[in-house]
């Protein structure tokens, strides 16, 4: 649990702005990276209501898909793609720094784990949009 | 022709005198050899005795120079006058740290929590002397010699936001120093650090913003350490919910 | 003895996994069911849609590409609210956060069921 701190007089106790996270751009990135998620987790909503109008018959799903067509629609998409394409990029070079892989005694080098996540990336990308896309 | 200068703002804080630290402006001579620090002792010397800082050994290993230079954690005597041209440089205390005076902050907080993840060897018997060194291979050194690096200079707790909200948070050094030991093929002390880890106050309380990797001076990755850290908690967990006769280690 | 009275391990890896899952499938999916089919690049049709979701496999590939994810935002979102500040409330937000995360999982199953 958390105590809450003795503050000793005579000190200056410094007290962080909930506005830290535009003081430099490394915080900034941060913040948007950790709001990718809103926009990945809405999306998914998005994907689930139109699961749920699935078996109400091919009228049902027809009228939603229509609302997506909506310009208001097409600019969530658009911006929730560049959110989620973010957090794929910086969730994949992160993976370097917390996944240690071993070959035997030697370390691999992040590096290599970061260039392999980005290539089963590729190639997950490529086979799900053949099996969205075919037929 | 006259002497190039510099203007340094310096924060000053007079305890008992000041609610709230205030800002100083200093002129002094650019040289292109001259640190932060350099600077700093010339004021102290020439300009104003009262001035109060730390620092020692001037080049990058005592860790007691940390400083916010135009807002960023340095080590003063690493920071050269020449890259901030043509200035003026902002010098302040480090970030998120009790300040006693001027620019020294309260080092108790990180000195405790140092002391709690046990930063040495811990053995479960101890081996006689006469009986030899602890033999480690060139692999098993590779294994943490990165996290060995550390000078306790702090810079990556003024870099932390987390540990700027919530002061309770382990916080950067001293969990890549428990991470460390952890590594160590010499050492047998996991179990008891683990605890101090996996408080919630401890690796859960990061929120892999980073930064602290990015000021280290000695090219620590404390991040790393967290994360790692993390996972090794995690699986920890996992494994000793799956099989309740225990984890590994 | 491992973790005390701290449920974090739980939810960390729960946001892990939810994290692995939207980086390599949903950028995808976005693609495709967001804009490709609503701007009439291609199209899938209802039925072929149908086929596809009734099968049990694809309904567990669906389960985790959906739930999963929830519990990444979940636990991000707790932590953005803390970060700007919001300290004092710091039992409430998570119980709100993993509370709609588990609804949303909860919700997951209910529709899959259905179809």
């Amino acid at each position: 649990m958390t105590v809450p701190r003795v503050e000793r007089p005579g000190l200056y106790y410094p007290k962080l702005p909930a506005t830290w996270w535009l003081r430099n751009a490394n915080y900034f990135r941060f913040m948007l990276r950790e709001l990718s998620s809103v926009f990945i987790a809405l999306f998914l909503v998005v994907f689930l209501i139109q699961l749920h109008r699935l078996p109400q018959g091919p009228g049902a799903y027809a009228a939603y898909l229509e609302t997506l067509r909506a310009p208001g629609w097409i600019i969530f998409h658009v911006l929730a793609l560049a959110f989620a394409l973010y957090h794929s990029v910086t969730w994949f070079n992160l993976t370097g720094v917390v996944q240690v892989v071993h070959l035997g005694e030697r370390q691999v080098p992040p590096r290599l784990v970061v260039g392999a996540s980005f290539a089963l990336w590729a190639v997950v990308s490529v086979v799900l949009l053949w099996f969205l896309l075919r037929g | 022709m006259t002497e190039e200068t510099m203007t340094l703002e310096v924060t000053r804080y007079r305890p008992g005198h000041d609610r709230e630290p205030r800002t100083e402006s200093f002129t002094v001579p650019y040289r292109k050899d001259w640190v932060v620090l350099d600077a700093l002792n010339h004021i102290k010397d020439r300009i104003d005795g009262t001035l109060s800082y730390r620092w020692s050994c001037r080049m990058g290993v005592c860790g007691s120079c940390g400083m916010m230079v135009n807002g960023v954690p340095k080590l003063t005597c690493a920071a050269f006058l020449r890259d901030y041209r043509p200035g003026p440089i902002r010098v302040g205390p480090l970030a998120n740290f009790p300040v006693i005076r001027d620019l020294v902050i309260a080092l108790d907080d990180f000195m405790e929590k140092l002391r709690r993840v046990k930063p040495w060897i811990i053995r479960a018997v101890e081996k006689p002397v006469a009986d030899g060194e602890y033999l480690q291979t060139p692999a098993q050194l590779d294994a943490y010699k990165q996290f060995s690096m550390c000078i306790n200079c702090m810079l990556c707790y003024a870099a932390c936001p987390v540990y700027g909200l919530e002061p309770a948070f382990v916080g950067p050094a001293a969990i890549a120093l428990a991470y460390r030991y952890n590594l160590d093929s010499r050492d047998e002390g996991y179990r008891l650090r683990e605890p101090v880890l996996s408080e919630a106050v401890g690796v859960w309380e990061c929120t892999f913003v980073g930064e602290c990797s990015v000021v280290c001076p000695k090219g620590v990755d404390p991040a790393a350490a967290i994360q790692r850290s993390k996972l090794a908690g995690a699986t920890d967990w996992l494994l000793s919910m799956i099989m309740p006769w225990g984890g590994r280690r | 003895m491992l973790t005390r009275k701290t449920s974090e391990p739980f939810w960390w890896l729960l946001f892990a996994a939810g994290g692995m899952v939207a980086a390599l499938l949903v950028p995808v999916h976005l693609l495709v069911q967001g804009l490709a089919v609503p701007l009439g690049w291609t199209s899938i049709s209802h039925a072929r849609m149908l086929a596809l979701a009734a099968q049990p496999l694809v309904k567990l590939y669906l389960f985790a590409l959906i739930a999963l994810p929830l519990y990444h935002w979940a636990h991000r979102f707790r932590f953005i609210l803390e970060d700007l500040g919001l300290r004092g409330l710091r039992t409430p937000i998570a119980l709100l956060s993993y509370g709609a995360a588990v609804l949303g999982t909860v919700a997951t199953l209910w529709v899959l069921w259905r179809i």
